[in-house]
């Protein structure tokens, strides 16, 4: 390998792992990773997929998919088979990831600020914070649900917009669904599939 | 005399609502195949008209957005001041009757909002939050054409808030209060902007929620009962059922 390759390899390295390492304090941590998603939604110089996969590698790492999919299943994660559940957990992340970037692309042109936090207990902490859309509409308060359990590596676990848990939205929606098929898990499957391949 | 009649209506209302909301305990759904019928007809309205008007709302000038916005509030704010004395929540009291007196004055009837910045910060209360804070239950949910979304306990304490509102006293009713008076029109009015106001400051979440959601009626109806709980609440304490997921 030649010296010019190995220090491309070492820079993309450096760039890596400088991308996904935030501090371990929640408040900082959810401060760090808003204002580089901000930063790096409203770059022009990258296009809507290099976007696409920078906010997928964030939420891989950093968001707690697994448990936000088996919250989102309700009662029905006790009760499904594990092929089903990890049928399930594959179909939730993608969905996920899909609409998370849809959302968090309706957002990127606004300011982002810290307000406080709270910690609930050693597993969570509510982070507080503002965002100042900057077309001039009104502010909106999120609340960030941080889960600690391991404080080295903090994840989020739901985003609480003006009072309004998109984690619990997301378990109504998925509870109806179910309810209006028998409680079929597969059913429920498939939306996520169709939503994540439209 | 007028008074008596109206506490009247207003303990009827009660005495109905703790009634069906006994039935329904939890926010069960009433008709679901009606409300999902109603619901998509509204979405048609709200893609026809609504949002059309909501996107020509939100290319006006940034201060005559607010001005409207801070109108129709103080004028909303009314409403709060009966709601909170049968809450006995006087601190809120203040806050509503300060807020009003300054803005109707100061602020120029209501198009600056002075209050906000020597600190009165009035929380919207309607009679459903009344009863909802009396621990009366929300009855079953469904939703109304063009109204949307509601449950047993705030259709009915919509009803009523028509009889406490002082606004609508002077408008609906013609009643003269503090030598004042209105029409209909003028009640219609102010509530078709308060609406227009509300949908334009939702647009992109409204957008967001439509491209996002698997089933767009169930999410409205969480928000819509989330918020109301928030409102009773007065807080928005996040509710912890995360169950074993949490260890």
């Amino acid at each position: 390998m030649s010296r010019t390759s190995v220090y491309l390899v070492s820079l993309l390295i450096i760039f890596q792992s400088s991308l996904l390492a935030y501090s371990s304090n929640p408040k900082d941590f959810v401060n760090e990773l808003v204002t580089d998603a901000i930063s790096k939604l409203s770059d022009i110089n990258l296009n809507k997929d290099q976007k696409a996969s920078f906010i997928e590698k964030v939420a891989l790492e950093h968001v707690d998919i697994n448990a936000l999919g088996l919250y989102t299943l309700g009662e029905l994660r006790k009760s499904s088979t594990e092929d089903d559940i990890s049928n399930y957990k594959n179909a939730f992340e993608k969905y996920f990831l899909k609409s998370l970037t849809s959302r968090l692309n309706d957002y990127s042109s606004s300011k982002f600020e810290i307000t406080g936090e709270d910690k609930k207990s050693a597993n969570y902490t509510i982070v507080n914070s503002m965002v100042r859309p900057e077309d001039g509409g009104p502010n909106i308060k999120i609340d960030w649900r941080v889960y600690t359990k391991d404080p080295d590596k903090p994840l989020i676990r739901d985003l609480i917009v003006e009072g309004l848990s998109l984690a619990r939205t997301q378990k109504e929606e998925f509870s109806s669904i179910l309810s209006s098929n028998n409680n079929d898990i597969k059913i429920l499957i498939k939306k996520l599939e169709e939503f994540a391949s439209n | 005399m007028q008074l008596i009649k109206n506490l009247k209506f207003v303990l009827s209302v009660l005495t109905i609502t703790l009634f069906v909301a006994n039935i329904a305990k939890s926010t069960e759904e009433c008709f679901e195949n009606t409300s999902r019928a109603i619901f998509k007809f509204n979405m048609i309205v709200d893609e026809n008209l609504m949002e059309p008007i909501a996107k020509g709302y939100n290319k006006l000038p940034a201060p005559i957005k607010s001005g409207t916005s801070n109108f129709t509030s103080n004028i909303g704010t009314l409403l709060s001041i009966p709601n909170n004395i049968l809450q006995g929540n006087f601190k809120q009291l203040g806050h509503s009757i300060g807020s009003f007196a300054i803005n109707s004055t100061v602020g120029i009837f209501g198009i600056l909002n002075p209050a906000e910045k020597i600190g009165l910060k009035p929380n919207k209360e309607d009679v459903g939050q009344t009863l909802g804070s009396y621990g009366v239950g929300p009855g079953c949910y469904f939703v109304l054409p063009i109204l949307g979304p509601t449950t047993a306990r705030d259709t009915l304490g919509m009803l009523a808030d028509t009889f406490i509102d002082p606004f609508a006293h002077v408008t609906i009713r013609e009643k003269e209060l503090l030598s004042s008076s209105g029409n209909s029109l003028d009640f219609y009015s102010v509530k078709g902007v308060t609406a227009v106001d509300f949908r334009a400051d939702n647009d992109r979440n409204f957008e967001s929620l439509e491209k996002n959601s698997l089933d767009l009626y169930s999410s409205f109806k969480s928000i819509y009962l989330q918020d109301r709980e928030n409102k009773i609440k007065n807080s928005i304490d996040e509710e912890d059922d995360w169950g074993n997921l949490n260890n």
